[in-house]
């Protein structure tokens, strides 16, 4: 007989010691190399953390391999971030090392703090979904790969936060990173109007729509959907509903890039992220375009913003024609909102740079 | 299996660690993680996705937590043919003892592919590929170990929160021991979808917000405090020592001006009223500055990603709240929320899409909130205005 309602094992007694002895009386916190933080706390304990890089998309055998780290350097304890990354906590300072060390052994790199470019947040893609507009996990780890220096340092002018969707389902935190890489559609689906009345629900279908592109068949006989191609800006909504209207085509997905956005209140209030390369094809297995306009963007963001600017602090500051210009990245009409709130993003004053 | 998939491959090659080792890893004990590797490679090939639309399985009492996944060429890699996930709700915080993941991961080898996330972007430990048949039994032999699932489809999305007072000095709120009761509070809602849509709860301790509350929850808890911030002027000496230049990287960059810095006497100086509690001098001078004592949190509501009507962050319902066991004024608070967009929501309508559509007017009358300035940037600027 299976047990319900159990809700997961209670933290409390996940937790280390030293965590439990000092549980809401930290003090203070310095980091003391990348990927090294120490937390001090007023009972004088201290503890060091090592937080280290992870695919996310891993083996049972790899969780295997941090639990011997952490049976031997951590009592049998540790975390993970909310950015997939691995952490490892230790009262011993003298365990640090040996720690890094044994992630090195690994093949894990230990970063992912202060002005870095930590772990991308990101989705299932061709792996695991069907509504997926491009892959996940290998742009990341081919974007990793040449971000590599970021995780592991901290020479950035701010955080510097990377995320991925293989839709605009937009799962994870996409509409809110620095930089924001989302797969996309550019044709309308196709819709098979034997199986639509059988399996989807005509008006949820059409509800689904953001922009009322779905009506009924006009043929009564016909218990379907036609969609005014117009209107459809290829968002998939509907397919996610109703089965029998894919829209995925090898030829017309690929991805799109945006940047800017931040979740947290420092300085300036939450932002989100905005279209700034509406197209790029996708390119197995590495998807180089990508990775060199994303590779490019951090290294004028890197060059310019001032000292704790985000990228979104820094293009607000001087103006997304400047953005535009020191990127080289071409400025086109999919730039330019045409969705509910459209007006608000078109400039209304004459202030404005060559 | 070099020749058999050489695009997915060149993915072991570069230095950040390779989920395609993992994946042939999981493949040296699982048909399906082995198949999975062709998939990717046709994928590539063919540059679509090879999942059939949707699927709905599931486990005995639960709605929820499963999510059903076909292959569209079974013929070709026959131990995919049915790849479910299983989403597990994490504890609190992403900590775990070695032994309850090991306990996990033998279960996984047992039932499943031997693939997972650590962890899903809501922050369920993800596990990747079981067949229909042995959904049941892995689910039993789960919460023999004492794992429970997370939630999916239109139910309570599995609450999360940051690591709080475990190991950051910032945090103004018990944000583990707040997401694990609301979480064991609400088992019900997590495991038996009866709404119009998802629903997510995140909690942060304070205005960094680390699991990204404002931008990923319809339900945002972010921690604060009601008084001055406190200054160690020892600490800020030793910053300014330090070589810091606290003119214009700190005072300077203070977003309301609420910050004043005596060159002379080297003393920083905030006018507490004016500090709209935005952490950024917080966190660059961690040794001299922090958070008030008395605490509360901030409650925003709304936030979700572009479908249907374009992206939300949570916006301002409840400026300061106290949050203290057992909670019962936000588990309240959250129950007449439920109860209104139940009623009111349309099928697959976001609570931050209802208030839009229903006017914030008439929600704040629904969930008995008074209006307040906080609430709003600025105050309307049309005239066509309801009485
Ligand atoms: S949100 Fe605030 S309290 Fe929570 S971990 Fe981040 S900095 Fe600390
Ligand atoms: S917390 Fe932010 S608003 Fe308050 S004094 Fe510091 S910098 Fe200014």
């Amino acid at each position: 007989m299976s047990k319900s309602d159990i809700g997961p094992p209670n933290f409390r007694e996940m937790l280390p010691e030293v965590i439990e002895k000092n549980y809401g009386k930290w003090k203070y916190h310095e980091i003391l190399k990348p990927g090294v933080l120490r937390h001090v706390s007023e009972t004088g304990d201290e503890v060091f953390t090592v937080r280290t890089g992870s695919p996310r998309l891993v083996s049972i055998d790899f969780i295997r391999d941090l639990c011997d780290i952490a049976d031997k350097y951590c009592d049998g304890h540790l975390r993970f971030t909310s950015r997939y990354n691995v952490e490892f906590i230790t009262p011993n300072k003298k365990n640090v090392k040996p720690i890094m060390d044994e992630a090195k052994k690994l093949g894990l790199p230990v970063g992912g703090t202060g002005n870095s470019i930590s772990n991308i947040v990101h989705t299932q893609g061709w792996a695991h979904c069907h509504s997926a507009a491009t892959d996940s996990s290998p742009i990341v780890k081919a974007l990793m790969d040449e971000l590599y220096g970021y995780f592991t340092s901290m020479k950035l002018p701010g955080k510097l936060r990377v995320s991925l969707a293989c839709c605009i389902n937009m799962c994870g935190a996409i509409h809110c990173s620095d930089l924001a890489i989302v797969g996309v559609h550019t044709k309308v689906p196709k819709i098979d109007h034997e199986k639509v009345g059988a399996i989807c629900e005509i008006p949820t279908t059409i509800g689904s729509c953001p922009t009322g592109a779905i009506r009924r068949h006009p043929d009564k006989e016909i218990k379907s959907v036609v969609i005014r191609e117009d209107l459809c800006m290829y968002c998939g909504n509907c397919f996610t509903v109703c089965p029998a209207m894919p829209l995925a085509d090898a030829e017309g997905d690929g991805v799109a890039i945006y940047a800017g956005g931040k979740v947290s209140n420092a300085r300036k209030p939450p932002m989100f992220s905005r279209l700034i390369v509406p197209y790029l094809p996708n390119n197995p297995p590495r998807w180089p375009e990508v990775v060199d306009i994303i590779k490019k963007i951090v290294g004028v963001y890197a060059k310019n913003a001032r000292k704790y600017e985000r990228m979104g602090e820094w293009i607000e500051r001087i103006g997304w024609e400047k953005f535009f210009q020191l990127t080289g990245i071409p400025f086109a009409e999919q730039h330019i909102d045409d969705f509910t709130y459209a007006r608000e993003t078109w400039r209304t004053t004459t202030q404005f740079k060559w | 299996m070099a020749d058999k998939t050489p695009k997915v491959d060149e993915l072991e090659k570069g230095p950040w660690p390779s989920y395609v080792k993992e994946l042939k890893r999981a493949a040296k004990k699982s048909k399906a993680a082995e198949d999975l590797l062709g998939v990717q490679e046709l994928s590539f090939n063919d540059k679509v996705t090879h999942w059939k639309h949707g699927g709905i399985v599931g486990v005995t009492g639960y709605g929820g937590g499963v999510i059903g996944r076909y292959s569209d060429i079974p013929h070709l890699f026959p131990n995919v043919e049915s790849f479910h996930t299983f989403r597990v709700n994490h504890p609190a915080g992403w900590f775990y003892t070695t032994k309850k993941l090991r306990e996990l991961c033998d279960v996984w080898e047992k039932y499943g592919s031997g693939l997972t996330n650590m962890h899903g972007s809501t922050g369920d430990i993800i596990l990747l590929g079981a067949t229909t048949a042995n959904l049941q039994p892995c689910f039993d032999a789960l919460t023999e170990v004492g794992f429970d699932l997370g939630g999916s489809g239109s139910a309570l999305r599995t609450p999360t929160a940051c690591i709080g007072p475990a190991r950051c000095e910032w945090t103004n709120i018990n944000t583990l021991d707040l997401v694990h009761d609301l979480t064991m509070e609400f088992q019900d809602e997590i495991h038996r979808p009866r709404w119009p849509y998802k629903f997510k709860i995140k909690i942060s301790g304070c205005p960094n917000d680390c699991v990204a509350a404002i931008a990923r929850a319809d339900f945002t808890i972010i921690g604060t405090w009601k008084d001055s911030l406190r200054i160690d002027q020892k600490g800020v000496r030793e910053y300014a020592k330090g070589g810091m230049d606290i003119k214009n990287n700190i005072v300077n960059r203070c977003p309301t001006n609420a910050l004043e810095w005596d060159e002379k006497t080297k003393k920083l100086k905030v006018i507490p009223q004016d500090c709209v509690r935005c952490m950024h001098c917080i966190n660059k001078m961690t040794k001299a500055i922090r958070p008030g004592v008395d605490k509360g949190a901030t409650i925003l509501i709304g936030g979700k990603a572009p479908i249907l009507k374009g992206a939300m962050l949570s916006s301002v319902l409840v400026p300061f709240i106290k949050i203290e066991p057992p909670y019962t004024e936000i588990k309240d608070l959250i129950r007449e929320i439920w109860d209104w967009w139940d009623e009111n929501g349309r099928t697959r309508e976001r609570v931050g899409e209802l208030i839009e559509r229903l006017g914030m007017r008439n929600f704040l009358k629904a969930v008995g909130l008074k209006p307040v300035p906080q609430m709003i940037k600025s105050p309307r600027s049309n005239p066509y205005v309801f009485f």
